[in-house]
């Protein structure tokens, strides 16, 4: 099952080139960009962790492409996303996250159910590839 | 053009014209700004247009397939301070803009500080970030020699050294650097770092101002700032040219900045003792002779005339 997770995640996975596109566009409107990892996907797992610093200042999509290839490098069989933070007052937030790698087979999510007090039902999920030890679940 | 009869016959036989390609890209007005704005500099107005020329030559070649390595654009500048070296290294970035070797063509200018960290693990980081800001632009390293300290062995410059020349490798596209300093402490930095020599394809050496190229240059930059000198400070200030270059610590175009700006400084202070009279624009807009006069460097020619026997 695919990860919906952030913006273009319903199209085609983007090339390299496409990447750097969005990331120019980003930069052009100067916004901060950073590198983020998991491979623990789950629609509330909004913080991943962090792949190097965010990158201020930047002029060229070339330093975030490095950095990209870099990741993907460390974490082959995991997601890896990128995010773009407007720091303008007022927005002071991510603009834009969309994820750059993905692992080859993604395993998708269970639907467990708990049983509550009397006769509730709470429903929760959990991915699949979570029930392994972290470093082990993309493999 | 000569170019078009001995290209390759699958290059198409429609001619190249390197005029047509000159006259469109930018780069025609960046040369002539360079020759407009900077006096003197003949060797180095020469050999910035010859890599303008390679780059534009190189670029007509790869339209009509000729294969060929992308030109390695890593420069050093050395001479001494004060010679236009950061100056024209802006203008490189604008050259190269022009012509499409650099997508950007902005300048990033540090020095060993903006470099190396101050503890083990910090100068990688350190030296990726500038490295990354400065992509797609111009990375200018200005007194790169304090990168290396032969006398600390455990200084952690080396390991920026080698990062950038890693980076000047493999990432050619992506940026171009251009190292400046004093042009003997750089050649032993170089000496020391064949690897990092090796790597510059341009070595361009900046020499001193001649004192009239300094008086246009401080003609030039009044013209910048508004102001005008009158005839009598133009007097003053070709004999304080003279005298200020036999001085120590002449750092050329620099020096003459510093004195026209402490000359604003005491005419803002003449114009200011005397308030209460009618002031006119012209008034405001002149430096007088007076105003250069002031300046220590006459006082020390003198005091050294009298301590002449």
């Amino acid at each position: 099952m695919r990860l919906t997770q952030g913006t273009f995640s319903f199209l085609p996975d983007l090339t390299d080139a496409q990447i750097r596109a969005q990331i120019e566009y980003c930069l052009a409107h100067g916004w901060a960009i950073s590198v983020e990892y998991t491979d623990d996907p789950h629609p509330r797992n909004t913080y991943w962790e962090m792949y190097g610093m965010p990158m201020f200042d930047l002029k060229d999509a070339a330093g975030v492409m490095a950095e990209l290839e870099a990741c993907r490098k460390s974490f082959p069989g995991q997601y890896v996303k990128v995010n773009a933070f407007d720091a303008t007052p007022g927005w002071e937030s991510l603009r834009l996250s969309f994820i750059v790698n993905r692992p080859r087979n993604e395993p998708g999510f269970g639907l467990l159910r708990e049983e509550g007090a009397g006769r509730t039902q709470r429903y929760t999920v959990r991915a699949y590839a979570a029930e392994r030890p972290e470093g082990e679940r993309y493999t | 053009m000569g170019e078009a009869r001995t290209l390759p016959p699958q290059a198409g036989p429609e001619a190249l014209d390197l005029e047509v390609l000159y006259r469109d890209s930018n780069v025609a007005a960046a040369l002539e700004a360079l020759d407009r704005e900077l006096i003197g500099l003949e060797p180095v107005k020469t050999r910035v247009r010859e890599i303008a020329a390679l780059l534009l030559v190189e670029k007509l070649r790869r339209s009509v397939g000729l294969q060929a390595r992308p030109p390695s654009l890593h420069m050093s500048f050395t001479g001494n301070p004060g010679t236009g070296k950061t100056t024209v290294a802006q203008r490189m970035a604008a050259i190269l803009l022009a012509l499409g070797y650099s997508r950007k063509g902005h300048l990033i200018a540090v020095t060993r500080d903006d470099l190396v960290g101050q503890y083990i693990g910090h100068t990688a980081p350190k030296t990726k970030e500038v490295l990354k800001r400065a992509m797609g632009g111009v990375l200018f390293i200005d007194e790169a020699y304090y990168l290396y300290r032969p006398e600390n062995e455990r200084d952690y410059g080396q390991e920026a050294i080698e990062i950038l020349l890693q980076v000047m490798e493999n990432q050619r596209e992506d940026l171009v650097v251009i190292l400046a300093g004093y042009k003997n402490r750089m050649e032993r930095f170089f000496g020391s770092n064949p690897g990092l020599a090796s790597r510059i394809a341009h070595h361009i050496d900046f020499p001193d101002y001649s004192p009239g190229e300094l008086y246009a240059i401080s003609e030039l930059m009044l013209a910048g700032m508004q102001y005008r000198l009158s005839a009598d400070a133009a007097v003053a200030l070709r004999e304080y040219i003279a005298l200020r270059k036999a001085q120590p610590h002449f750092a050329n175009a620099r020096s003459i900045r510093n004195a026209l700006d402490r000359a604003r400084l005491r005419q803002a202070k003449r114009l200011f003792e005397r308030r209460g009279a009618p002031l006119t624009r012209e008034a405001l807009m002149t430096i007088e002779a007076g105003d250069l006069r002031a300046s220590r460097v006459f006082a020390a020619a003198a005091q050294g005339e009298e301590d002449k026997p």
